[in-house]
């Protein structure tokens, strides 16, 4: 019966941590591994006209579907205007206005992104285009050319890739050349692409964006076509016909409008800077976190101040050294002193690291052991000997500190780190032990205590496995589950299989 | 390592943690424990249902009364001074006599002579707690000591030979004789260097010793055989083990007895704990007796009616047909 129960709340436990974990790992975004960065681009536009007489009113196009991008955080500067927000035909439009201004103005807009291969939007399926007005002699043009590249294809993106590869030919044939004379730069290409596509009843549309790369002042955006097959857009290169868009393509807006509209203003100019950081992917969960309002990361250790943050690291690594205890003791079966001392011992461990520690240690108990011997002989009540332990122990971490520093050697100062209420009481007990069960006895259970205190800090010492602890502490309610089925583990112990091994040949 | 197992696991071998999770925590109440644990209160209880137990001379049980320890032992010449809430026969002083020239000197079992300052010490010692489990206040029992039955004269090394009967659920289950030796310092304890030898329950007669983890023919100290010793009383040692399931509730208990020259077979202790070791000493496994006991259980048997049962279902015959 309580078998059932703990393997019930070991299951619940188990469950609860690991969704927790999940939905931080996949859905905030909580890095799994320290140091994880991400490159974040700061993308600002900067529109700057001359003022005219009256009202100024200033539109501009600004991101709204990113495939592969998420949006970390977005603001605009401009001194003096009324900012909103719009939604247009072609996506998200920045609108500023101010009743009047004076000599030349300048207006910000500044958006921070970072990559998310896993981002995809949502977006409209497109009704089928109107066919397009067109004139003579265009109109024919346009028609025998849909017409040939329908025969030379299958499908959509086919369609595509056939009709951007007859308008790039070098040597077009006359009705392309027809079609392609007004053609001045690469946006005029894509416009009459998009014409012709939209006369094959196929949807399709410009894009326009960067692709991100490092720092870069006035860049320039690029035409791109997309075409909707019916079931999602597909990107399509408009100089080759490929299908596809570049790595970190990061698209601004989407249609043939103009990119920015400034009413009652003139000599316009816009301007593109580009600025690659890092962001460690902690702050990247953070601010998406508090974007999302998931009220998990109010939660998270990462919202103590940084101290406190530093002391929980530390904590939490405590019940990883308790399972290796309780793996150590229970399933291998190893003497040690006292329940927890190998745990504490391990905390020591992490600031003089490990050869160091397992130096000062032997040196520590060995010492306290010979003062505490001579103590025995001055027949000493109960608790005034182990306050005289305690002292002694605290004179001898002083004497190790000034010995070692004289000496030049920095790592003895570390002594100092060791818990010496613990290291008092080990010492006691081991001299009990020593009289009373002999030196082999004490020094097994002290070599004991040493072994598992070295596998609890190799363990507690893992980077990783602090990271983990420190950003998913949710993963400890695992450890609990764990811990609770080892105290119903009721097969034998390791060593118990060579202690009763001659009961096996009966 | 996992064939190992197996292998002990048929043999019925009990492991520390199922001995644990399934007979200590199952069968034994915590609320139950200071019946074991306070020796004092242990014999007193064992004196009550008519068990025969060592005489207590004293109790000491605060620093004030160490004074009264001289009175305590005036008419007596050897006694035992224990802690009550001792474990693992730790902190326990033999006092075989007393020192011809001086009478405040005192002999130990050992030879060694130990000054009454000396004793006051250690009773000192044992008051504030140095040897109880939990290290909280203690008493100190001042009682008969033993004159040891010549029986296991001849395969002890100083120090206390006694017989631990394993009792589940009031059913004696398997038993040793404990046998000290010189490595051990006199004390009976398995892992401190004593031979333990298995007992055949139906007959009460020695079988071979197990020293530490190996098999031993011959006691290492005094070279005589082991195994073939005829235990007296068995039945009345049975009896009275079985009788301690009613003494303490216990469900799984370690009764440790003596047998005195004079006065037979005595109760020496309770253990609420009882180690393994027995299972090596006895060549066998617990389990399968456990679930023999488990079988045959009679809430309303007598202790007496037990120790019957047990002696028919565990002779070393019946084993080797279980096998």
């Amino acid at each position: 019966m309580t078998q059932r129960y703990v393997f019930v709340l070991a299951m619940l436990l188990t469950l609860v941590g690991s969704a927790l974990f999940v939905y931080k790992w996949q859905v905030l975004g909580f890095p799994l591994s320290e140091n994880q960065e991400i490159s974040v681009w700061t993308i600002e536009s900067s529109i700057s006209f001359e003022s005219g007489p009256g009202s100024i009113k200033v539109n501009l196009h600004i991101p709204t579907l990113t495939p592969g991008f998420r949006t970390l955080n977005e603001n605009s500067v401009s001194r003096g205007y009324g900012f909103s927000l719009n939604y247009g035909s072609g996506g998200r439009e920045a609108q500023w206005a101010i009743r009047r201004a004076d000599g030349r103005q300048t207006i910000y807009y500044r958006i921070t992104v970072y990559e998310d291969e896993g981002s995809e939007q949502a977006d409209t399926t497109p009704p089928f285009p109107p066919p397009p007005a067109i004139n003579e002699p265009f109109r024919t043009a346009v028609d025998v050319i849909v017409a040939e590249v329908r025969e030379h294809s299958a499908d959509t993106a086919s369609f595509t890739t056939e009709l951007l590869r007859r308008l790039n030919d070098p040597s077009p044939d006359p009705n392309a050349e027809l079609l392609l004379s007004d053609v001045e730069s690469g946006v005029d290409f894509v416009d009459v692409a998009t014409t012709m596509l939209a006369a094959a009843r196929i949807p399709a549309r410009m894009v326009r964006g960067f692709e991100l790369s490092g720092r870069q002042r006035n860049a320039d955006l690029a035409p791109w076509l997309e075409v909707h097959d019916g079931d999602r857009w597909r990107f399509f290169d408009p100089t080759t016909g490929e299908e596809n868009l570049p790595d970190r393509f990061f698209i601004w807006w989407r249609g043939n409008e103009q990119l920015v509209n400034v009413d009652g203003g003139s000599d316009v100019e816009v301007d593109f800077a580009i600025q690659e950081a890092h962001l460690d992917a902690i702050g990247i969960a953070k601010s998406q976190a508090a974007k999302s309002g998931a009220t998990m990361f109010d939660f998270s250790l990462y919202s103590l101040p940084i101290q406190t943050q530093a002391v929980y690291a530390v904590l939490l690594m405590i019940p990883i050294g308790a399972f290796v205890m309780v793996v150590m003791r229970n399933i291998v079966g190893i003497d040690a002193f006292g329940t927890f001392m190998p745990v504490l011992i391990a905390l020591a461990f992490r600031e003089t690291k490990l050869v160091w520690g397992i130096v000062l240690f032997s040196v520590l108990i060995a010492l306290g052991l010979s003062i505490r011997f001579l103590l025995e002989r001055l027949r000493l009540l109960l608790v005034p000997r182990l306050s005289a332990v305690l002292i002694v122990v605290v004179l001898l971490m002083l004497l190790i500190s000034l010995v070692s520093h004289k000496m030049g050697m920095e790592t003895g100062l570390s002594v100092a780190l060791f818990p010496m209420v613990i290291i008092a009481m080990t010492i006691e007990r081991m001299s009990v032990v020593w009289e009373e069960k002999g030196a082999v006895d004490a020094l097994r259970a002290g070599g004991g205590s040493l072994l598992v205190a070295t596998i609890a800090y190799i363990f507690m010492d893992q980077g990783w496995l602090e990271h983990l602890v420190f950003t998913f502490p949710e993963l400890l309610l695992i450890v609990l589950a764990l811990v609770l089925l080892a105290g119903r583990y009721t097969g034998y112990r390791l060593l118990e299989l060579g202690r009763f091994k001659a009961l096996t040949n009966s | 390592m996992f064939g190992t197992a197996r292998k002990l696991r048929e043999a019925g071998v009990l492991g520390l943690n199922e001995r644990n999770a399934e007979f200590i925590m199952r069968l034994n109440p915590r609320r139950l424990y200071p019946r074991v644990d306070d020796k004092a209160l242990t014999k007193k209880l064992a004196l009550e249902a008519g068990m025969p137990v060592p005489d207590l001379y004293g109790i000491i049980d605060n620093q004030g009364d160490i004074r009264r320890f001289a009175e305590i032992v005036a008419d007596h010449e050897s006694f035992v001074v224990k802690p009550a809430q001792g474990s693992g026969g730790e902190g326990i002083l033999v006092i075989t006599g007393r020192s011809k020239r001086k009478r405040d000197s005192f002999r130990l079992s050992s030879g060694v002579v130990i000054t009454e300052d000396e004793i006051a010490h250690h009773i000192s010692n044992i008051v504030s707690g140095q040897y109880s489990l939990s290290g909280t206040l203690d008493k100190a029992m001042i009682e008969y000591c033993v004159h040891f039955d010549p029986i296991f004269a001849e395969v002890s090394y100083q120090g206390v030979p006694d017989i631990r009967v394993i009792v589940y659920r009031g059913y004696p289950t398997m038993a040793m004789v404990r046998l000290p030796t010189r490595a051990s310092d006199g004390k009976a304890n398995l892992h401190q260097g004593a031979v333990g030898a298995g007992v055949d329950i139906a007959r009460g007669v020695t079988l071979t010793g197990v020293l530490k983890n190996d098999l031993v023919e011959e006691h290492p100290d005094t070279g005589a055989l082991i195994a073939g010793l005829e235990i007296p009383q068995w039945d009345f040692i049975l009896e009275s083990a079985a009788r301690g399931y009613e003494v303490t509730g216990l469900g799984y208990l370690g009764v440790d007895m003596v047998i005195d020259a004079d006065r037979g077979p005595l109760i020496l202790e309770m253990n609420a704990r009882p180690g393994l070791n027995i299972q090596i000493a006895n060549g066998t496994g617990l389990s399968k007796r456990i679930s023999r006991i488990d079988e045959l259980y009679d809430a309303g048997a007598t202790p007496a009616e037990r120790a019957a049962i047990a002696r028919r279902e565990f002779s070393v015959d019946r084993q080797l047909q279980m096998l």
